[in-house]
């Protein structure tokens, strides 16, 4: 084991996180979204290191901007629809530079493993004008964060450093060096620059001079670099795509892009020349290749990009042999036997169950948002009429109110989580009282930020560290915003929530109704001694009502539903929808063991 | 040392919860402990809200993508019946499933129930891999905890890796907590055994409380 004793088995997050430590980085902020959520998480295990989970991601970037522009090495991370909160701030930062290096992360997910939308954010880097760097796996994130630190105090400009869900959550083997911590640079006011909007126009220019001095520094940037091989066919690629290339095409010429804007114009070029055919083999949009082709870059014979290979969903080295080599991998047995689908649903006893069951039986008209709740669009409940982005869904109901008030106006209610409230729905629920609407909003309060796997948020009393703070009264909140219906249920009094759903939405005002039940996933509700029920075969009427709690606890093959004794918490929801009482606590004796 | 010096591609899945990433996070450590360069990747999120979970690892002297393509894997595990289905064609003709007799009815998308597939293992054996599938859940009871299944399984599949048994053993220790140790250890162990006696006779295993 001797010669592992200095290699560590990574993600990409946790590379991440290393790399920025031993670049001595002092701030750093972010907000939960996969893929990610865990660079804070681990970040948050340094004592060192001033972290933080930021109310949003914008508030997360000014935040750490703040902390840079203070003369700290400050990083902020945001999954890539976490960079669209934080782009008005962004967009500015090119303007007034940097004091301290400041490295923005954005995780894109191709494939949208657990995204409302696909997006490419190197566009960003071009439409904000930073340098981007992609890395392809764990050692080389651990790297390039220090790298990008280094750039960034350099050229005086944030940097961009791009992951995708691929290179945030592979682990590979890292090997780490000694951190090279400095105290944060001394603060120096500079209105000149930092006030922009009196400024701004000085620096404009300055803006262009810097991408030409930084696109001469990517000529030279080691990690653009040839890995020469057979030259009949090179590869122009960067990021996880190079892994798949690598795979599918162990003896081609690669010229693999570590920094992805500004371009290696040269070096590009010159590789071009030296070979008959290239392939741009690049993830989602035709970044490289719209680049390479608008420089006019001219392989000897042929340039090859997203004619053949798709813009759309993850690539992999499948996807690469399909398009390129025109071989096909071996195909589902679907054809064959039939492979019904598993979509992810709501834990059993999840208290969300409780309200969705309330909202379709009362045909409400619900716009949803971003958290496990979103799974209440699928079946038993369908109870979702729109979901997008986060923060969305409460102000998408008061613009639906607007249309159809009087047939529609006591039919509306938004749902939202309370990570996602704090996140972007207290700015759209004022907006409901000052322009007097009367759509009722469900604040979905499981106490935690349950999708991306319980991080501390302003109303859990809990820093990213543990560290006790205030946590939100969300009725006070709520109340000073001048809503006057407010009222509290527990989402496992089916008849409570019933009553207080149907109120609110009666009510004829503004109105909220907080839906209060810790996640049952958190440890100290995993901790708790559960007696799970059990059906009574002889009681049983196979109604199937109890089905329509959507518990992933009961089913089965046979027709008398079958409750699964390991899985199941005891909430008692089903047993409450059971008109016969077959539903019932397995023996305690047993239960006990 | 480990005798066997060439690298494999393991396929783990399962249901959201059943501890996936556990066993593929442990078969990842022991072939970097074996002297391999390895690669894991799994996708974090919404598959885990008891969706679907998948969990690629590759070892070798080097290894590029952490995605196994389609047909190239050389053993899958999967905790359940209908997930071994799922994720089979990945396998390599001739490679080895260990599977976990237990059928997970996945969620409804609509009014018609779910038909879960009959006769898997047969379907899988007709493809020309080697199955071994047993009640992993009711032998990890017997020991002391059903959660355990996954280790069992693991235990299963441990000689088809070419990784010695010092490495598996060293990597549990360094990686479970001490409450768990003794239970997984000997959980592993079973599986060995229950592998290779299932391998020699080709019958499907009997465990004292099969359903």
């Amino acid at each position: 084991m001797n010669q592992m004793s200095n290699s560590h088995f990574l993600s990409g997050n946790e590379a991440i996180a290393r790399g920025a430590w031993e670049a001595g980085v002092h701030v750093a902020a972010g907000y939960p979204g996969t893929p990610s959520t865990e660079i804070i998480e681990n970040l948050a295990r340094y004592e060192d290191i001033d972290v933080e989970w930021s109310t949003n991601e914008k508030v997360a970037f000014d935040v750490a901007y703040g902390a840079c522009l203070a003369g700290a090495r400050a990083l902020v991370a945001m999954k890539h629809v976490g960079v669209n909160v934080a782009l008005d701030s962004l967009m500015v930062t090119p303007f007034s530079g940097v004091h301290g290096g400041f490295v923005i992360i954005t995780a894109d997910d191709p494939g949208m493993h657990s995204s409302q939308n696909e997006q490419d954010n190197r566009y960003l880097a071009k439409f904000a004008k930073i340098p981007m760097l992609e890395p392809s796996d764990s050692q080389e994130a651990k790297e390039f964060v220090k790298l990008a630190f280094e750039i960034s105090e350099q050229f005086d400009v944030p940097v961009f450093l791009r992951t995708t869900t691929r290179t945030s959550h592979s682990k590979s083997v890292v090997t780490f060096d000694e951190p090279s911590r400095q105290p944060p640079r001394k603060y120096k006011s500079d209105p000149a620059k930092h006030v922009v909007p009196i400024h701004g126009k000085r620096w404009r220019k300055t803006i262009e001079e810097r991408l030409k001095r930084l696109a001469e520094f990517a000529e030279t940037f080691p990690h653009n670099r040839v890995e020469w091989n057979r030259k009949d066919f090179g590869i122009i690629t960067s990021g996880i795509s190079y892994e798949y290339a690598r795979e599918v095409f162990p003896d081609a010429s690669i010229l693999k892009l570590g920094m992805v804007y500004p371009l290696a114009r040269r070096v590009i070029e010159q590789f071009c020349e030296r070979v008959e055919k290239v392939y741009v083999i690049e993830e989602l949009e035709p970044f490289l290749e719209e680049q390479l082709r608008i420089m006019g870059v001219k392989a000897q014979t042929d340039l090859v990009g997203k004619e053949l290979i798709p813009n759309t969903f993850e690539l992999s080295p499948d996807i690469l042999r399909q398009t390129l080599l025109g071989t096909n991998g071996r195909a589902s047995f679907e054809s064959e036997i039939s492979i019904p689908p598993r979509p992810p649903v709501l834990c059993p006893g999840c208290p969300h169950s409780g309200v969705y069951f309330v909202l379709h039986k009362l045909k409400a008209v619900v716009t949803g948002d971003i958290g496990c709740y979103t799974l209440g669009a699928l079946y038993p409940f369908n109870a979702l009429d729109t979901t997008f982005c986060m923060g969305a869904g409460v102000a998408n109901a008061f613009g639906m109110e607007k249309v159809h008030r009087a047939t529609m106006g006591k039919k509306l209610v938004a749902v939202i989580g309370d990570s996602t409230f704090l996140h972007s729905g207290i700015a759209p629920l004022i907006d409901i009282v000052f322009n007097k609407g009367i759509s009722t909003v469900v604040l979905m309060d499981n106490s935690t930020t349950g999708m991306t796997g319980h991080q501390q948020h302003p109303g859990m009393g809990k820093t990213v560290k543990n560290v006790d703070t205030y946590a939100i009264n969300y009725e006070e909140l709520i109340r000073a915003i001048g809503v006057k219906h407010v009222s509290v249920i527990d989402p496992y009094d089916l008849t409570a929530t019933e009553r207080a759903i149907k109120e609110a939405m009666n009510c004829g005002e503004p109105s909220v109704v907080i839906s209060r039940r810790p996640c049952v996933l958190l440890p100290e509700e995993k901790a708790k001694t559960h007696v799970p029920y059990e059906v009574i075969d002889e009681l049983c009427e196979e109604c199937d009502l109890c089905l329509k709690i959507g518990c992933p606890a009961i089913g089965g093959l046979d027709s008398i539903p079958h409750i699964s004794k390991e899985r199941c918490i005891g909430c008692d929801l089903c047993a409450k929808l059971c008109a016969f009482d077959a539903i019932r606590p397995i023996d305690q004796a047993m239960a006990q063991t | 040392m480990t005798s066997n010096r060439s690298g494999k591609n393991l396929l783990f899945a399962g249901v959201g919860g059943q501890g996936i990433l556990l066993v593929s996070e442990l078969a990842a450590r022991a072939a970097i402990a074996a002297g391999f360069d390895a690669k894991k990747t799994e996708v974090h999120g919404a598959a885990q809200r008891g969706g679907s979970v998948v969990s690629h690892v590759r070892f070798a002297r080097k290894v590029y993508s952490p995605l196994t393509p389609a047909g190239e894997v050389d053993i899958l595990l999967a905790l359940e019946k209908l997930e071994a289905l799922r994720w089979a064609h990945y396998v390599r003709e001739g490679g080895l499933i260990v599977i976990n007799d237990e059928i997970r009815v996945p969620a409804q998308l609509t009014d018609k129930p779910v038909e879960y597939p009959q006769n898997i293992e047969e379907f899988l054996n007709g493809k020309g891999f080697r199955v071994v599938c047993f009640d992993a859940n009711s032998v990890a009871t017997q020991l002391g905890n059903y959660r355990a299944a996954n280790t069992v399984l693991l235990g299963a599949m441990a000689d088809e890796t070419g990784i010695s048994d010092e490495h598996w053993m060293a990597v549990m220790k360094e990686s479970l907590n001490a409450k768990i140790l003794d239970l997984n250890l000997r959980a592993f162990e079973k599986g060995k055994k229950l592998s290779l006696e299932s391998q020699c006779t080709n019958v499907k295993l009997q465990t004292s409380s099969n359903r």
